[in-house]
Protein backbone atom coordinates (compact mmCIF):
# COMPACT_ATOMS: atom_id res chain seq x y z
CA UNK A 1 0.00 0.00 0.00
CA UNK A 2 1.30 3.95 -0.88
CA UNK A 3 0.33 6.43 0.95
CA UNK A 4 1.60 10.03 -0.08
CA UNK A 5 1.46 13.12 2.27
CA UNK A 6 1.73 16.57 1.63
CA UNK A 7 2.66 18.85 4.67
CA UNK A 8 2.15 22.63 3.96
CA UNK A 9 2.51 25.85 6.08
CA UNK A 10 -0.98 27.12 7.52
CA UNK A 11 -2.61 29.52 4.98
CA UNK A 12 -1.82 32.28 8.10
CA UNK A 13 2.08 31.74 7.84
CA UNK A 14 3.47 34.05 5.39
CA UNK A 15 6.11 31.54 3.24
CA UNK A 16 8.81 33.61 2.00
CA UNK A 17 10.22 30.80 0.18
CA UNK A 18 7.23 30.62 -1.86
CA UNK A 19 7.06 34.36 -2.24
CA UNK A 20 10.59 34.37 -3.51
CA UNK A 21 9.74 31.69 -6.59
CA UNK A 22 6.78 33.44 -7.72
CA UNK A 23 8.88 36.24 -7.96
CA UNK A 24 11.62 34.23 -10.20
CA UNK A 25 8.49 32.77 -12.27
CA UNK A 26 7.22 36.14 -12.93
CA UNK A 27 10.87 37.57 -13.82
CA UNK A 28 11.10 34.59 -16.20
CA UNK A 29 7.99 35.87 -17.99
CA UNK A 30 5.43 33.88 -17.00
CA UNK A 31 2.84 35.92 -16.87
CA UNK A 32 -0.09 36.10 -14.03
CA UNK A 33 1.15 33.45 -11.38
CA UNK A 34 -0.27 35.13 -8.25
CA UNK A 35 0.84 32.81 -5.77
CA UNK A 36 3.24 30.38 -4.69
CA UNK A 37 3.25 28.74 -1.49
CA UNK A 38 5.83 25.87 -0.83
CA UNK A 39 5.39 22.32 0.86
CA UNK A 40 6.98 18.74 1.13
CA UNK A 41 5.89 15.35 -0.33
CA UNK A 42 6.57 12.33 1.48
CA UNK A 43 5.63 8.77 -0.64
CA UNK A 44 5.32 6.45 2.21
CA UNK A 45 5.14 2.43 1.05
CA UNK A 46 3.32 0.51 3.66
CA UNK A 47 3.94 -3.29 4.12
CA UNK A 48 1.16 -5.53 3.61
CA UNK A 49 -0.14 -6.34 6.93
CA UNK A 50 -3.37 -8.55 6.44
CA UNK A 51 -6.64 -7.43 7.85
CA UNK A 52 -5.56 -3.65 8.05
CA UNK A 53 -8.54 -1.56 7.65
CA UNK A 54 -8.69 1.57 5.96
CA UNK A 55 -9.33 3.57 8.82
CA UNK A 56 -6.80 2.18 10.87
CA UNK A 57 -3.71 3.01 7.97
CA UNK A 58 -5.26 6.40 8.11
CA UNK A 59 -5.39 6.54 11.93
CA UNK A 60 -1.39 5.82 11.39
CA UNK A 61 -0.54 8.15 9.33
CA UNK A 62 -2.41 10.80 11.30
CA UNK A 63 -0.26 9.83 13.78
CA UNK A 64 2.87 10.19 11.63
CA UNK A 65 2.07 13.26 10.46
CA UNK A 66 1.30 14.68 14.21
CA UNK A 67 4.12 13.32 15.89
CA UNK A 68 6.68 13.88 13.24
CA UNK A 69 6.22 14.57 9.41
CA UNK A 70 3.99 18.21 10.15
CA UNK A 71 5.24 20.99 13.35
CA UNK A 72 1.15 21.21 13.26
CA UNK A 73 2.14 24.81 15.05
CA UNK A 74 2.86 26.24 11.20
CA UNK A 75 1.95 23.54 9.06
CA UNK A 76 -1.46 21.31 8.39
CA UNK A 77 -0.83 17.76 6.15
CA UNK A 78 -3.09 15.77 3.81
CA UNK A 79 -2.69 12.71 2.49
CA UNK A 80 -4.17 10.38 -0.05
CA UNK A 81 -3.68 6.21 -0.30
CA UNK A 82 -3.50 4.08 -2.96
CA UNK A 83 -4.50 0.52 -2.57
CA UNK B 1 26.52 23.69 40.58
CA UNK B 2 26.87 21.30 37.58
CA UNK B 3 26.08 22.42 34.11
CA UNK B 4 25.36 19.42 31.69
CA UNK B 5 26.01 20.65 28.22
CA UNK B 6 24.04 17.78 26.22
CA UNK B 7 25.65 16.81 22.40
CA UNK B 8 23.45 15.82 19.88
CA UNK B 9 24.78 14.10 16.41
CA UNK B 10 25.25 17.82 14.84
CA UNK B 11 25.64 19.55 18.07
CA UNK B 12 28.96 22.03 17.09
CA UNK B 13 28.81 24.82 20.22
CA UNK B 14 28.84 22.28 22.88
CA UNK B 15 32.40 22.93 23.67
CA UNK B 16 32.00 26.62 23.23
CA UNK B 17 29.45 26.39 26.43
CA UNK B 18 31.13 23.85 28.57
CA UNK B 19 34.51 26.24 28.26
CA UNK B 20 32.21 28.97 29.26
CA UNK B 21 30.67 26.73 32.43
CA UNK B 22 33.92 24.91 33.11
CA UNK B 23 36.69 28.26 32.36
CA UNK B 24 34.73 31.03 32.53
CA UNK B 25 31.79 31.09 35.09
CA UNK B 26 33.99 28.21 37.03
CA UNK B 27 31.37 25.61 37.89
CA UNK B 28 31.59 22.17 37.17
CA UNK B 29 30.45 20.85 33.47
CA UNK B 30 29.84 17.98 32.40
CA UNK B 31 29.09 17.03 28.30
CA UNK B 32 25.97 14.52 28.36
CA UNK B 33 25.76 12.34 25.03
CA UNK B 34 22.43 11.88 23.02
CA UNK B 35 22.14 8.08 24.14
CA UNK B 36 22.63 8.96 28.28
CA UNK B 37 19.31 8.19 30.11
CA UNK B 38 20.25 10.69 32.90
CA UNK B 39 21.72 13.98 33.73
CA UNK B 40 24.90 12.69 35.60
CA UNK B 41 22.92 15.71 38.61
CA UNK B 42 23.18 18.45 36.17
CA UNK B 43 21.16 21.71 37.87
CA UNK B 44 20.76 23.39 34.76
CA UNK B 45 21.20 21.70 31.18
CA UNK B 46 22.24 23.86 28.06
CA UNK B 47 20.88 22.21 24.21
CA UNK B 48 23.97 23.93 22.55
CA UNK B 49 23.59 25.37 18.75
CA UNK B 50 24.41 23.49 15.83
CA UNK B 51 22.74 20.96 13.27
CA UNK B 52 21.17 18.32 15.10
CA UNK B 53 20.49 15.21 13.33
CA UNK B 54 21.40 17.66 10.27
CA UNK B 55 18.37 19.41 10.29
CA UNK B 56 16.58 17.03 8.36
CA UNK B 57 12.98 17.65 8.09
CA UNK B 58 12.81 20.71 10.21
CA UNK B 59 15.43 21.85 12.53
CA UNK B 60 14.75 20.65 15.89
CA UNK B 61 12.62 17.76 15.00
CA UNK B 62 14.42 14.58 15.11
CA UNK B 63 16.26 15.25 18.27
CA UNK B 64 13.27 15.32 19.78
CA UNK B 65 13.50 11.11 19.92
CA UNK B 66 17.10 11.24 21.39
CA UNK B 67 16.88 9.17 24.62
CA UNK B 68 18.33 12.18 26.76
CA UNK B 69 15.09 14.11 26.27
CA UNK B 70 13.18 12.37 28.77
CA UNK B 71 15.66 12.68 31.50
CA UNK B 72 15.45 16.46 29.87
CA UNK B 73 11.64 16.69 30.49
CA UNK B 74 11.43 15.12 33.65
CA UNK B 75 14.38 18.02 34.63
CA UNK B 76 12.11 20.75 33.29
CA UNK B 77 8.67 19.43 34.48
CA UNK B 78 10.39 19.34 38.23
CA UNK B 79 11.39 23.25 37.69
CA UNK B 80 15.07 22.27 36.56
CA UNK B 81 16.86 24.87 34.08
CA UNK B 82 17.40 23.77 30.66
CA UNK B 83 18.84 26.64 28.31
CA UNK B 84 18.73 26.18 24.59
CA UNK B 85 20.89 28.35 22.24
CA UNK B 86 19.97 28.39 18.81
CA UNK B 87 19.46 24.92 17.70
CA UNK B 88 18.63 24.24 20.98
CA UNK B 89 15.80 26.21 20.79
CA UNK B 90 14.56 25.32 17.90
CA UNK B 91 15.01 21.60 19.29
CA UNK B 92 12.92 23.35 22.40
CA UNK B 93 9.74 24.05 20.54
CA UNK B 94 9.64 20.70 18.65
CA UNK B 95 9.97 19.40 22.40
CA UNK B 96 6.94 21.04 23.27
CA UNK B 97 9.39 22.47 26.17
CA UNK B 98 8.71 26.10 24.69
CA UNK B 99 5.66 27.37 22.48
CA UNK B 100 5.59 28.69 18.81
CA UNK B 101 7.96 27.60 16.24
CA UNK B 102 11.61 28.92 13.94
CA UNK B 103 10.74 29.25 10.98
CA UNK B 104 12.82 30.04 7.70
CA UNK B 105 14.57 33.93 7.90
CA UNK B 106 12.60 35.91 6.14
CA UNK B 107 14.79 36.81 3.63
CA UNK B 108 15.76 33.37 3.14
CA UNK B 109 19.77 33.99 3.66
CA UNK B 110 21.74 32.47 6.76
CA UNK B 111 22.80 34.85 8.96
CA UNK B 112 26.14 35.46 10.64
CA UNK B 113 26.56 38.69 12.48
CA UNK B 114 26.14 40.83 15.73
CA UNK B 115 22.85 41.80 16.92
CA UNK B 116 21.68 43.86 19.64
CA UNK B 117 19.34 42.43 22.13
CA UNK B 118 17.46 44.26 24.83
CA UNK B 119 16.88 42.60 27.93
CA UNK B 120 13.27 42.36 28.57
CA UNK B 121 12.38 40.50 31.84
CA UNK B 122 15.35 39.84 34.91
CA UNK B 123 13.27 37.54 37.13
CA UNK B 124 14.42 34.50 35.40
CA UNK B 125 17.26 32.38 36.89
CA UNK B 126 18.73 33.03 33.16
CA UNK B 127 18.63 36.59 33.47
CA UNK B 128 18.98 37.84 37.13
CA UNK B 129 22.58 39.76 36.96
CA UNK B 130 20.97 41.49 34.46
CA UNK B 131 19.05 45.07 34.22
CA UNK B 132 15.92 45.43 32.68
CA UNK B 133 16.32 47.27 29.12
CA UNK B 134 20.05 46.30 29.47
CA UNK B 135 21.58 46.27 25.53
CA UNK B 136 23.44 42.98 25.05
CA UNK B 137 25.61 42.60 21.41
CA UNK B 138 25.60 39.19 21.10
CA UNK B 139 26.52 36.66 17.68
CA UNK B 140 23.56 35.39 15.62
CA UNK B 141 24.41 32.61 12.88
CA UNK B 142 21.40 30.35 11.80
CA UNK B 143 18.97 29.88 8.83
CA UNK B 144 15.85 29.75 10.58
CA UNK B 145 15.54 31.98 13.34
CA UNK B 146 12.05 33.46 12.79
CA UNK B 147 9.86 33.22 15.60
CA UNK B 148 6.39 32.66 15.09
CA UNK B 149 3.52 31.65 17.06
CA UNK B 150 -0.29 32.41 16.46
CA UNK B 151 -1.27 35.78 17.96
CA UNK B 152 -2.85 34.30 20.80
CA UNK B 153 -0.24 32.42 22.24
CA UNK B 154 2.06 35.90 21.60
CA UNK B 155 -0.34 38.00 23.70
CA UNK B 156 -0.21 35.35 26.33
CA UNK B 157 3.46 35.33 26.08
CA UNK B 158 3.39 39.15 26.65
CA UNK B 159 1.02 39.11 29.20
CA UNK B 160 3.12 36.17 31.28
CA UNK B 161 6.22 38.23 30.47
CA UNK B 162 7.56 34.70 28.84
CA UNK B 163 9.62 37.19 26.02
CA UNK B 164 12.99 37.68 27.53
CA UNK B 165 15.29 39.12 24.69
CA UNK B 166 14.37 40.96 21.52
CA UNK B 167 16.06 42.56 18.94
CA UNK B 168 16.73 46.03 18.68
CA UNK B 169 19.09 48.64 17.32
CA UNK B 170 22.00 50.00 19.55
CA UNK B 171 20.18 52.36 21.27
CA UNK B 172 17.27 49.80 22.54
CA UNK B 173 14.92 50.71 19.93
CA UNK B 174 12.64 47.76 18.61
CA UNK B 175 12.43 48.51 15.03
CA UNK B 176 11.69 46.37 11.85
CA UNK B 177 15.46 47.03 10.57
CA UNK B 178 16.57 45.72 14.12
CA UNK B 179 14.47 42.81 13.34
CA UNK B 180 17.15 40.23 11.34
CA UNK B 181 14.88 37.28 10.75
CA UNK B 182 11.55 38.95 10.46
CA UNK B 183 10.92 37.37 14.17
CA UNK B 184 7.28 38.24 15.39
CA UNK B 185 7.58 40.95 18.03
CA UNK B 186 11.08 40.73 17.32
CA UNK B 187 11.29 38.16 19.56
CA UNK B 188 14.81 36.68 20.42
CA UNK B 189 14.28 34.66 23.27
CA UNK B 190 11.43 33.35 25.23
CA UNK B 191 10.68 30.97 28.50
CA UNK B 192 8.27 28.90 29.76
CA UNK B 193 5.17 29.64 31.92
CA UNK B 194 7.03 28.60 34.91
CA UNK B 195 10.44 30.45 33.70
CA UNK B 196 12.85 27.44 34.27
CA UNK B 197 13.15 26.94 30.36
CA UNK B 198 14.83 29.44 28.17
CA UNK B 199 15.36 29.65 24.63
CA UNK B 200 17.26 31.99 22.51
CA UNK B 201 18.31 31.95 18.77
CA UNK B 202 21.65 34.57 19.29
CA UNK B 203 24.73 33.00 21.07
CA UNK B 204 25.76 34.21 24.46
CA UNK B 205 28.58 31.81 24.82
CA UNK B 206 30.71 33.35 21.85
CA UNK B 207 30.92 36.70 23.11
CA UNK B 208 31.15 35.93 27.11
CA UNK B 209 35.12 36.89 27.54
CA UNK B 210 36.97 40.16 27.06
CA UNK B 211 40.00 38.39 25.62
CA UNK B 212 37.15 37.68 22.06
CA UNK B 213 36.38 40.86 21.77
CA UNK B 214 33.16 40.69 23.85
CA UNK B 215 31.83 39.68 26.88
CA UNK B 216 28.06 40.74 27.01
CA UNK B 217 26.63 37.28 27.21
CA UNK B 218 29.01 36.33 30.48
CA UNK B 219 26.00 37.98 32.41
CA UNK B 220 23.40 34.78 31.72
CA UNK B 221 25.84 32.48 32.86
CA UNK B 222 26.54 34.51 35.78
CA UNK B 223 22.94 34.96 36.56
CA UNK B 224 22.66 31.00 36.24
CA UNK B 225 25.05 30.10 38.64
CA UNK B 226 24.18 32.90 41.16
CA UNK B 227 20.33 31.59 40.98
CA UNK B 228 21.39 28.12 41.86
CA UNK B 229 23.79 28.97 44.30
CA UNK B 230 20.48 31.08 45.90
CA UNK B 231 18.56 27.93 45.84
Amino acid sequence: MKATVVVELKPSVLDPQGKAIQHSLSTLGFAGVEDVRVGKLFRITLADIGGQTRDHVESQLRQMCERLLANTVVEHFSYTIEE
Amino acid sequence: MKFGIVILPGSNCDHDAWHVAKNVVSAEAELLWHKETDLKGADCVIIPGGFAYGDYLRAGALAKFAPIMEPIRRHAANGGLVFGICNGFQVLTEVGLLPGALMRNEHLRFLSRDVFLRTEETDTPFTSELQRGQILRVPIAHGEGNYYADDATLDELERNRQVIFRYCDGEGRMTSEANPNGSARNIAGICNASRNVLGMMPHPERCSEELLGNADGLGIFKSIVASLARV
